[in-house]
């Protein structure tokens, strides 16, 4: 089969792979028909996750068609379309148990600090992904959900992360009636996050960022107000100065580890890769927010130690949620969101490339080149 | 009065309300947030945000149909993390480890929980290892590595030769190509001196 494979940093091709097979009884193998490209793949892509070996498929949005099932799959057929979340979790650990999929412990043997991932590093666990032509999908019993009818696949596939993190990231701000929420960061996973905290009650909903494309989809799909980060001299000021000087109720971090906004910061830890990315992001959202406020992390950091300024989060006695998004428990509410037209994740769809341009579609998503918001990928079995 | 366009909140006698105990008020009313925006307040309700409360015990919901899963065969050669008990009942197989880099990496596995600086820094050594050892391979196989068409760089125009638009991140147009391109540019240049000074050696 066709697939993406990894070469280094900055560096991918399409290679011929053996197709996945069922290696556990309740594994199925799902062909793909659409995938994406997640602001976390750009972390792997840049090489800032350890252990990311050469030759893994990357991808963890995808949707597809069942195309064979293990001996202990019940509730998957052969030729079921499913939409798979990103997290790989069994259903039946401590954490999963108690709805932490995102936690999941039998799943990832490389780390317990964070649960399973496809396509996502041998940190996450070592499994391939979903930018290819097959995927080895296991728990089928336990992950996959069949795409409802009346969805659109670019909604489904939008919905298997970003927009599913997006609508995450407002429910940990734990946003109350008329709470002012900033959200740093107007990628995929920060313009749900808009749209979403309005359905929590936001009286306002402000975005930071500097590409001024963003800032657009910001303000006509997201209703909110925005702020060019580039075109301020501090954020933090302006962000006190908007608020009478109380500083935003809630926070919400979708940026990540390779935060813009210091030079010396994102080139210390993103380009020379001496701390784990620059959390400049995360410093805002601590200095920006309220005291007695609530910071929502969502953006991505991987373990290597980055200069978080944790005094300040202490010294304002802040509260600070954050994990990866266990996905399919936002799922049933999110579907009636995007039903009502309330979510609208397809709308951040700009480009659409083939498998075999993967090497562009990343350069064009990472360097930000044509607008890109969201890219998909459609592989050639499709 | 406040300039109610800067900001929400603001007290009767014009300090800034941070400063006195006023509530802050709502600049839209909630039925005007309602007739502007799709969905406002759908989930006020707590209750209705799937995510709270955050630990919910609903083991029955899961899909799972056994307590602890079938262990997938092959565990005996599989690294893990030793704060595990063993290694998970299901497991990545993708790129076992080999080589080189392998045998770092499998070090920072034995050696170090992950709670150790030691653990990523040997992972990331391995990581670099493991990259220039495959560039050189696939130099001497018949796909060898193409950092032109690898990096995507030549999406920076479009089919016809004409640059692409809206690039609306200009610091890292500078950046970016230092970064992608300074290790293959310094890897030239050690071997072309390397490759030099060898000569003059051997003359
Ligand atoms: N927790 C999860 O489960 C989960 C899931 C998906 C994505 N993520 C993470 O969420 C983050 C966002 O994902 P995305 O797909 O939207 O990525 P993206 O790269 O498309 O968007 C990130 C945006 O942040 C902006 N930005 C950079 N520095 C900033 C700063 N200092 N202040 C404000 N904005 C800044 C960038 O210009 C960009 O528009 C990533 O870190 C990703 O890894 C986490
Ligand atoms: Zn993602
Ligand atoms: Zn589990």
């Amino acid at each position: 089969m066709r697939a993406m494979t990894y070469r280094g940093p900055y560096k991918l091709r399409v290679e011929e792979k053996d197709r996945p097979r069922i290696e556990h009884p309740n594994d199925a193998i799902v062909r793909v028909q659409l995938a994406a490209i997640c602001g976390s793949d750009l972390h792997l892509y840049h090489g800032l996750m350890p252990d990311t070996r050469i030759g893994h498929t990357f991808g963890h949005e995808f949707i597809g068609v069942v195309d064979e099932i293990g001996s202990s799959v019940q509730h998957l057929q052969v030729g079921d379309r499913v939409m798979v979340p990103f997290n790989i979790f069994c259903g039946s650990c401590w954490f999963c148990a108690r709805g932490l999929y995102s936690n999941c412990h039998n799943v990832n043997a490389n780390a317990t600090a964070v649960g399973g991932i496809y396509g996502y590093s041998h940190t996450t666990g070592g499994y391939d992904g979903g930018q290819a032509e097959y995927v080895r999908v296991p728990f089928a019993d336990v992950g996959p959900v069949k795409i409802p009818e009346w969805m659109h696949d670019e909604d489904a596939v939008l919905l298997t992360d970003a927009a599913a993190t997006g609508y995450f990231g407002a429910q940990l701000g734990e946003i109350a009636e008329g709470d002012t929420v900033v959200v740093l960061g107007a990628g995929p996973v920060g313009l749900i996050a808009a749209q979403s905290a309005w359905l929590m009650g936001a009286g306002r909903v402000i975005v930071v960022d500097h590409l001024v494309e963003r800032l657009e989809k910001a303000r006509t799909m997201a209703h909110a107000e925005t702020l060019n980060y580039d075109e301020l001299d501090d954020v933090v000021v302006e962000l006190k100065k908007q608020t009478d000087y109380l500083g935003a109720d809630v926070v919400i971090e979708a940026v990540g580890a390779e935060s813009d906004g210091s030079c010396l910061q994102h080139i210390a830890g993103t380009k020379l890769k001496l701390q784990g990315g620059s959390p400049v992001a995360l410093n805002w959202a601590i200095d920006g927010v309220r005291k007695g406020g609530t910071v929502s992390v969502v953006g991505a950091y991987g373990p290597i130690p980055a200069a978080v300024k944790f005094g300040d989060a202490l010294n304002k006695g802040l509260t600070m949620r954050m994990n990866q998004t266990p996905v399919k428990r936002q799922w049933p509410r999110m579907f009636e969101h995007v039903r009502n037209g309330h979510l609208t994740p397809r709308e951040m769809v700009t480009h659409r490339f083939p498998l075999e341009g993967i090497s562009e579609a990343y350069h064009v998503f990472s360097a930000k080149l044509d607008g890109c918001i969201k890219p998909l990928i459609l592989p050639s079995a499709s | 009065m406040t300039d109610t366009t800067r900001t929400d909140t603001s007290s009767a006698d014009d300090i800034p309300i941070a400063y006195v105990p006023d509530p802050p008020r709502m600049r839209e009313s909630p039925e005007q947030l309602r007739a502007r925006i799709p969905g406002w307040g759908a989930d006020l309700d707590p209750a209705d945000r799937p995510s709270h409360p955050k630990l919910r015990y609903a083991p029955d919901d899961t899909g799972a149909h056994w307590r602890f899963p079938e262990r997938q065969p092959g565990a005996e050669q599989r690294e893990r993390s030793i704060e595990h008990a063993f290694v998970t009942p299901v497991f990545g197989t993708a790129q076992p480890l080999h080589g080189l880099s392998g045998a770092i990496r499998r070090l920072a596995y034995r050696r170090y929980s992950e709670a150790r600086l030691g653990h990523w820094a040997l992972l990331v050594v391995g990581d670099r290892v493991d990259a220039w050892g495959s560039h050189l391979r696939s130099f001497a196989s018949l796909h060898p590595d193409n950092p032109i068409t690898e990096t995507g760089i030549l999406a920076e125009l479009h089919a016809d030769g004409t640059a692409r638009s809206g690039r609306s991140d200009r610091r890292h147009q500078l950046l970016d190509p230092v970064v992608v391109a300074g290790p293959w540019v310094a890897a030239a240049a050690g071997a072309f001196l390397g490759g030099r000074r060898l000569l003059r050696r051997m003359r």
